[in-house]
């Protein structure tokens, strides 16, 4: 089985200083990993080379593509990366207003990827715009109010739809629950794991919430300094952490 | 003979807008950067589109100006007066005598043909502009060809006002290419811009140059089940009954009077010439202005 992402030993600096360094990982398809680890360790200077935000210095990012099979994401053409970047990738950013249009209605947001790769029916285009609403919990008498008129946590859901509606394979999310207070933060979780478990979808998520990993990914990476310290099933590295980062990560969490 | 060079702009300069008009004939919609000159004029009142005019003109050219279709209104007069003082050219107010035509928010009712040139005022040339404002960005949706965004715009429209509601400056696809803001003429005229004259658009402050050859594809963006209208307000000309023409609404008393006249005054005035009479027209030469 070829491997959907293939990562292999991707390095960023930012001058002297390391971003991510020497990262090496394989992602199937229908598989969920997870980054954790804490501020400046270098979990969204990865994700965002892996997406393709960011130009990493060193290192092979292969993708396994529709028509080509593996390719290179870093090496190969802008408009080819921006192309997987509206169809075949989504990118579910931390606060909801840097991935939404804040000046377009809940629907235009939604309809905006489909219009990227030549829809033109305005009528389809709504009908999947208000099936997706609907998907993500939105009521459908919403669809025509602005993004500024929704709280966090529909935002945020509003943000998913978006990325999710032209059926892409991988998801990037950066922090998907941050800022959100604890019952939407679990409403949100409750419903990225069920479009993740019915549309097949692989997923790469960065947080520093464990519990968000616990709930959604089948393998954990941690992150220090800029370095892979651990990788492992979650439970495994959850329960059962070897490197004293890991262990003071997981000791560190509040019990209620 | 006036003491400025011919048409104001020294040499170089215009060798320098010439340059950038023929870049803009070979890639028609692109928007090529020029180094914009500082014109005795405020920003906004067509310092782009005279540049581009005094690059065109020849001593032989007979020009027309107009603002929002009139001839006679302040920003015409002036622009007109300028190259009158600054290049002694002939000028005139008839569409068909014209070889150069500025013109500011309107395209002429007379079809022009292939000796002419139409030179648009251009306040804001990018018309992704109001939907993605980094210009680094729009640069490169140009050149990949992006332009799911500007369906975006017109799906707002149709959600908010069950049609699309863009009336003007309605965004155009050039020979299946660039799209392109027709700079904000209405979009009844946007089918007239299949055309046999050169169209030219001039952006001052912008410092962008772009145009349009002759006879080329000009399709006004739409959605399939929302297809593209070019519509003005119903009605006919009161002073010569067209009704074929783009009128203007023209507010007559504080008691809702109203009446709607042909925008383009030059169409109109040959139009009661011929002796076409509206409702409140009187016979050519007879009324009092």
């Amino acid at each position: 089985m070829t491997p959907l992402l293939d990562v292999q030993n991707l390095s960023k600096n930012y001058g002297q200083r390391i971003g991510c360094k020497d990262v090496s990982f394989d992602l199937y398809p229908g598989e969920v990993m997870g980054i954790v680890g804490e501020s400046g360790s270098g979990k969204s200077t990865l994700l965002n080379c892996l997406a393709g935000h960011l130009e990493p210095d060193h290192g092979k990012v292969l993708f396994d593509t529709k028509t080509d099979g593996l390719k290179d994401t870093v090496t190969m053409s802008e408009p080819e990366r921006r192309m997987l970047g509206r169809t075949d990738w989504a990118f579910v950013h931390q606060h909801a207003r840097d991935g939404l249009r804040m000046g377009v209605s809940a629907g235009g947001n939604v309809g905006e990827r489909l219009m990227a790769v030549g829809a033109r029916h305005y009528g389809n285009i709504r009908a999947q715009a208000a099936d997706w609403l609907g998907r993500v919990e939105i009521r459908e008498d919403r669809i025509d109010d602005r993004p500024t008129a929704f709280s966090g946590g529909m935002q945020q859901r509003l943000q998913i739809a978006r990325n999710l509606v032209t059926g892409p394979r991988l998801v990037f999310m950066d922090e998907p629950t941050g800022g959100l207070d604890v019952s939407v933060q679990a409403r949100l979780l409750d419903m990225i794991r069920e479009l993740v478990r019915d549309l097949e979808l692989s997923a790469i998520i960065v947080t520093h919430d464990l519990a968000v990993v616990r709930l959604l990914a089948d393998r954990l990476m941690v992150m220090k300094d800029g370095h892979v310290v651990e990788t492992g099933l979650t439970d495994q590295v959850l329960d059962d952490p070897q490197h004293s980062y890991s262990q003071l990560l997981v000791s560190s969490v509040l019990q209620v | 003979m006036s003491d400025y060079n011919f048409a104001y702009l020294d040499e170089q300069t215009k060798r320098m807008i010439r340059r950038a008009i023929l870049k803009g004939l070979a890639i028609p919609g692109y928007q090529v950067p020029f180094a914009s000159r500082e014109m005795p004029m405020p920003y906004g009142w067509g310092t782009g589109g005279v540049q581009v005019t005094a690059a065109c003109l020849t001593p032989d050219d007979t020009l027309k100006v107009i603002d929002q279709g009139a001839d006679d209104t302040t920003n015409a007069v002036s622009i007109r007066r300028f190259f009158e003082k600054t290049a002694a050219i002939n000028v005139t107010q008839a569409t068909s005598d014209a070889t150069v035509i500025q013109t500011r928010h309107r395209i002429p009712e007379e079809p022009l043909n292939e000796d002419q040139i139409l030179v648009y005022q251009v306040p804001i040339p990018e018309p992704l502009r109001f939907l993605e404002p980094r210009e680094t960005e729009t640069r490169k949706m140009h050149a990949l060809e992006e332009y799911g965004l500007m369906h975006v715009k017109l799906f707002e429209d149709i959600s908010q006002h069950g049609q699309i509601a863009t009336a003007y400056a309605y965004p155009v696809k050039v020979e299946g290419r660039y799209v392109m803001d027709p700079s904000p003429i209405p979009r009844f005229d946007n089918p007239k811009m299949e055309m046999a004259a050169i169209q030219l658009f001039g952006a001052g402050r912008e410092q962008r140059i772009y145009a349009i050859p002759p006879y080329t594809q000009v399709v006004s963006l739409d959605f399939d089940d929302y297809p593209f209208e070019a519509s003005k307000a119903e009605g006919a000309c009161a002073l010569c009954a067209a009704d074929h023409t783009y009128l203007d609404e023209v507010i007559v008393d504080d008691d809702g009077g109203r009446m709607f006249v042909c925008s383009d005054t030059d169409y109109c005035e040959s139009r009661r010439q011929a002796g076409h009479i509206g409702e409140q027209g009187t016979p050519y030469g007879k009324d009092a202005a």
